[in-house]
């Protein structure tokens, strides 16, 4: 018995000798990147001698170079522009058309549903080039609205909050409708604050993935005024690829905030992107 | 015979239709439409300075399929989802089996395997190609070694693969844990009590009770990797001499669309793409009815 748990407890140890092991590799890249964006050029650099930790004081005035030299107050404003009109847009959109499919009938409906189906089956490069060639037409090149042109509607958003509106009681509608309420009442105030976890799982999974986004971004917003994150630090990459505390800087700068609020929200961050991208 | 709808049921409709006609519209303009004109414009020439388009029938294909660089495109892009998917996966399910279970440090675990999922890939890409600097970068200076880990044209696909693992591992394992939550307990329960080891648990409850899930996984990051673009476009310089072996499809549908603004070319390298993917997803579909077990 004595054995069996020795066995145990050593089986464990090598559980968290692994786990750390694969903790290790997540995090070095993230301590390098800052790291080499408190170095000096020079230290940057150096082979011999190899300087893991910056050697003379920490140059966090790399920072300051970097947000005023590729204005990173702008990025930041366009990406932020970018992601609430895309949630806003989702959110709104997809709340209408799930509460719909999921809680009306209306002629059409399943052939209607199918096609919102068939639109998350289909790659989405396909869209690209003639969104583009409306956007320029439209004359959006280099604006917010651009940016957000691809994701005015959801398909995906509209199958999440479908599910969300079928999983409610059926009676909550029709205890509303006895009391005289009609649909549009029904949906505003008994159904859609009821599917605020769904809501929630939408707009988390709608704001990383445009916070991600490199080529749309880079496509219709190639000026540096106008552009994203992303984006921008492809520019930067373009002109200064051999300034590394430069580029590590900035590459911390466009990380950062989103790492911050996935810290503070992780139990939404987890759920809104794994458990509505496991609902697909 | 038609039944004859009630006021109610008449209003209804109406709120229904009200209701989905943003999305479907917005789906009409946004994504059926455009599928359409791809199909069109890759079978036209495009008009230089803006004329219009001119029909050439299969012409754009024609010249694609004789071009080598296509092939070896497509070729990079299996490669590269040869090496993210099955890592990916593998890693994945291993940190999940690990960390289901009440332990120490659990939540920490979790929250810092899926840091990468909510970084930007152009940042990642970035720090990953510091990383790999053949005469600065940290790794070559820790391990002493002098590798040119992303402009040797033999092993670039794989540094290049490596980050889309690194990248994605979290997400799959958070997956992972979804579906491990679904086991119902009693089932390990029972095995313990007729002896089973760990390993025998492993293989007998957890993989074909949690095969939906993987191939769920399998899934969406088979099609993930053969769409891959970011990290190409970001850690391949214009001039390294690795790019040709690395370079994506997906990277050759931007460079023909949006650098040389060949849209007709670009249309055409999408359609390749397109119906590639449509044979791997049927291929996937016949994987799924002979592995995945449901209840």
């Amino acid at each position: 018995m004595k054995s069996m748990h020795a066995k145990d407890q050593s089986v464990r140890v090598l559980i968290h000798v692994i786990l750390i092991f694969f903790v290790i590799i997540m995090i070095v890249p993230f301590v390098w990147m800052i790291l080499t964006a408190l170095k000096t050029n020079q230290e940057a650099i150096s082979v011999k001698p190899f300087y893991i930790l910056p050697a003379n004081g920490w140059h966090w005035e790399n920072f300051q170079k970097v947000w005023k030299s590729y204005n990173f107050l702008t990025l930041y404003k366009n990406t932020l522009l970018m992601i609430f009109f895309r949630v806003v847009c989702a959110c709104l959109t997809a709340t209408m058309a799930g509460y719909a499919f999921g809680r009306l009938n209306f002629p059409g409906k399943k052939v209607l549903f199918y096609l919102v189906l068939l639109q998350m089956m289909i790659p989405a490069q396909i869209f690209i080039i003639p969104q583009y060639v409306m956007v320029s037409k439209l004359g959006a090149i280099n604006t917010t609205f651009g940016l957000v042109f691809p994701g005015l509607v959801t398909a995906f958003g509209t199958y999440l909050l479908k599910t969300g509106y079928e999983g409610l009681p059926r009676d909550l509608e029709e205890a509303a409708a006895i009391d005289g309420c009609n649909v549009g009442q029904r949906f505003l105030l008994i159904l859609m604050p009821l599917t605020r976890s769904s809501m929630v799982a939408l707009g988390i999974f709608t704001a990383v993935f445009a916070f991600k986004d490199l080529m749309w971004p880079m496509i219709v917003c190639p000026k540096a005024e106008t552009t994203t994150l992303s984006a921008g630090l492809a520019k930067m990459q373009g002109q200064y690829a051999l300034d590394y505390p430069t580029m590590m800087a900035a590459a911390t700068l466009a990380v950062l905030p989103m790492v911050v609020i996935y810290l503070i929200f992780q139990k939404q961050f987890v759920e809104g992107i794994a458990t509505s991208g496991g609902k697909l | 015979m038609k039944k004859k709808k009630s006021p109610a049921q008449k209003k209804e409709a109406l709120w229904g239709l009200a209701f989905v006609a943003p999305t479907m519209i917005g789906l009409t303009v946004l994504n059926f439409y455009p599928v359409f004109s791809t199909i069109w414009q890759s079978l036209c020439k495009t008009g230089d300075f803006g004329k219009g388009n001119t029909f050439i029938g299969l012409k754009n294909f024609q010249k694609l399929f004789a071009d080598a660089e296509v092939w070896q495109s497509l070729w990079n892009t299996i490669k590269y989802a040869i090496i993210e998917v099955p890592f990916s996966i593998a890693i994945a399910l291993m940190l999940a089996v690990f960390l289901n279970r009440k332990m120490r440090g659990r939540s920490i675990y979790r929250t810092i395997f899926f840091i990468p999922m909510v970084c930007a890939p152009a940042a990642v890409a970035m720090v990953w190609r510091w990383l790999y600097n053949q005469q600065f970068g940290l790794i070559n200076n820790l391990f002493h070694v002098s590798v040119a880990w992303i402009s040797d044209p033999k092993i670039a696909w794989i540094s290049i693969g490596v980050i889309g693992v690194w990248s994605i591992i979290g997400y799959n394992m958070v997956l992972f844990l979804a579906g491990l939550q679904e086991i119902p307990r009693d089932f390990y329960e029972a095995a313990q009590i007729d002896g089973a080891t760990g390993l025998q648990q492993f293989w007998n409850i957890t993989v074909p009770l949690l095969s939906p899930t993987t191939f769920f996984i399998v899934q969406t990051r088979v099609i993930g990797a053969l769409t891959v673009f970011d990290l190409m476009f970001m850690v391949m310089d214009k001039m390294n001499v690795a790019l040709p072996k690395v370079q994506s499809i997906v990277y050759l549908f931007y460079q023909y669309s949006f650098t040389n603004g060949n849209k007709g070319m670009g249309a055409a390298v999408v359609m390749i793409l397109v119906v590639f993917i449509m044979i791997v997803t049927i291929l996937l579909q016949q994987v799924e009815k002979r592995f995945v077990y449901h209840n």
